[in-house]
């Protein structure tokens, strides 16, 4: 599974360990995140997420 | 107006708003100052600029030491317009000025002017070089914007750290040891509840980066630099970022004809029997700002509302607004209020406190006035839950 990263904060989503704090358990690909997702850093949406280099 | 020498090569040439008192719904009782930073090397930089409409004032600091068509270098830490404003100015002043900035700074500075002129964008371990001066760039994202950024120049042992560590605060004096420690201390911990508290992860990636750096002096956007009490400021923000609570209830309330006020007094008894301090704080009397700074380091938040025409008072939808953007982690909350009939209120209060991830006590909902015996129970079943 791919880490991807917030282009507006820098933000690295690791689909390994979720986000448990934000209901997000862990082993949840990026793809599998729900639309109403929003960088928890930020506050953008997954569209503004790009996968990591 | 003169400049202000640091060292015998860098001089303060901001500027000072003695009259602000609202920065964007922040109150700022003592005013603020746009801090902008002038080094004199064989290339001439600066360092952030100030808020349109002090221009003139920083231009005539600039004037003191040197000619401003002669700057070389404009580096913007933060794209905010309260240290950008006068860059567009800048630019007609000293055409030949390279501006620098993080990649976030570049695309900002770009967006936000409509600009196509040149912006060198830096990353983190970045430098310039100005002759004998060699500076250090180092982006802290979300330190409160993605394009934050520090500088630090090693020749000097400064931290040009822009908005972090400073204060809203007006004064002639610039540093840190001219002036009240406990107001400094007091402002800069207003400063960090109410911009910075959101980024507390961030802020400690930051104060992790930074810790093997030798500073000798802090120079901040806003407020008094720091020279004397840097491990005071230092140790100030690793507390206040790491979320850690004291005994301390805020009970925060609106009302309408005394009875929420009641249930007020009688949570705030709760606490006190229990060993905790506490804060009875009005949302008629206190600002939301005000109220911020002493939720900081709370362990309780309790949040009154009367219900007027099926919702919560307007005063305390706009503190929970603001309190849960400025997301203040871990805390135990209740909510409580007074009603005629539908008594709304109190259930709204709760789901908003529930949104934040606060572990929440059992609400208090009281129809009309609460009489004594209604008191004593809120008293006793809160005392048995703290």
């Amino acid at each position: 599974m791919k880490k991807y990263v917030c282009s507006v904060c820098g933000y690295v989503y690791d689909p390994e360990k979720g986000i448990p704090e934000e209901g997000i358990a862990p082993g949840t690909a990026f793809e599998d995140l729900p639309d109403s997702f929003v960088c928890p850093v930020c506050g953008v949406g997954k569209e503004d997420f790009e996968p990591e280099a | 107006m003169k400049p202000v020498k640091i060292t015998d090569n860098i001089y303060w040439v901001g500027a000072v708003d003695w009259n602000l008192r609202n920065f964007h719904g922040y109150l700022t009782q003592r005013g603020s100052t746009y801090n902008a930073y002038l080094v004199i090397d064989d290339k001439i930089t600066l360092i952030d600029t100030v808020k349109e409409g002090f221009t003139g004032e920083m231009l005539e600091r600039i004037a003191g030491v040197i000619d401003p068509s002669k700057i070389d270098y404009i580096i913007s830490n933060h794209s905010e317009m309260d240290h950008s404003g006068s860059l567009p100015e800048m630019l007609m002043r000293a055409p030949g000025a390279e501006i620098i900035a993080s990649a976030n700074g570049e695309k900002n500075l770009k967006e936000h002017f409509k600009w196509d002129c040149k912006v060198r964008a830096v990353k983190a371990g970045d430098t310039l070089n100005t002759g004998k001066y060699t500076f250090t760039f180092v982006p802290e994202p979300m330190v409160h914007w993605p394009d934050s950024m520090v500088t630090y120049l090693e020749a000097e042992k400064i931290l040009f750290s822009n908005d972090a560590f400073g204060q809203h605060l007006a004064t002639s004096e610039r540093f840190d040891d001219e002036y009240s420690p406990d107001i400094i201390m007091e402002e800069a911990r207003k400063y960090y509840a109410n911009i910075v508290l959101p980024y507390s992860p961030q802020v400690q990636k930051a104060l992790n980066d930074l810790s093997g750096l030798k500073i000798e002096t802090i120079a901040t956007s806003h407020g008094i630099i720091w020279r004397r009490n840097i491990s005071r400021i230092i140790e100030a923000y690793k507390q206040w970022s790491s979320n850690e609570v004291q005994k301390k209830a805020l009970i925060v309330y609106d009302t309408m004809w005394h009875s929420t006020e009641k249930m007020a007094e009688t949570i705030a008894a709760a606490f006190s029997e229990q060993g905790y301090n506490y804060r009875i704080l009005s949302l008629q009397q206190n600002h939301i700002s005000d109220i911020m700074t002493e939720l900081l380091e709370a362990e309780y938040i309790c949040v009154g509302s009367p219900t007027l025409n099926n919702n919560m008072l307007p005063t305390v939808a706009a503190f929970l607004t603001y309190m849960r953007g400025l997301a203040p982690k871990g805390r135990k909350a209740m909510a409580f209020g007074s009603y005629g009939w539908g008594g709304q209120s109190v259930k709204q209060v709760h789901e908003i406190l529930e949104s934040c991830g606060y572990q929440m006590l059992e609400s208090a909902g009281i129809k009309f006035r609460p009489d004594d015996e209604a008191l004593k129970k809120i008293r006793e079943s809160l005392i048995k839950a703290i």
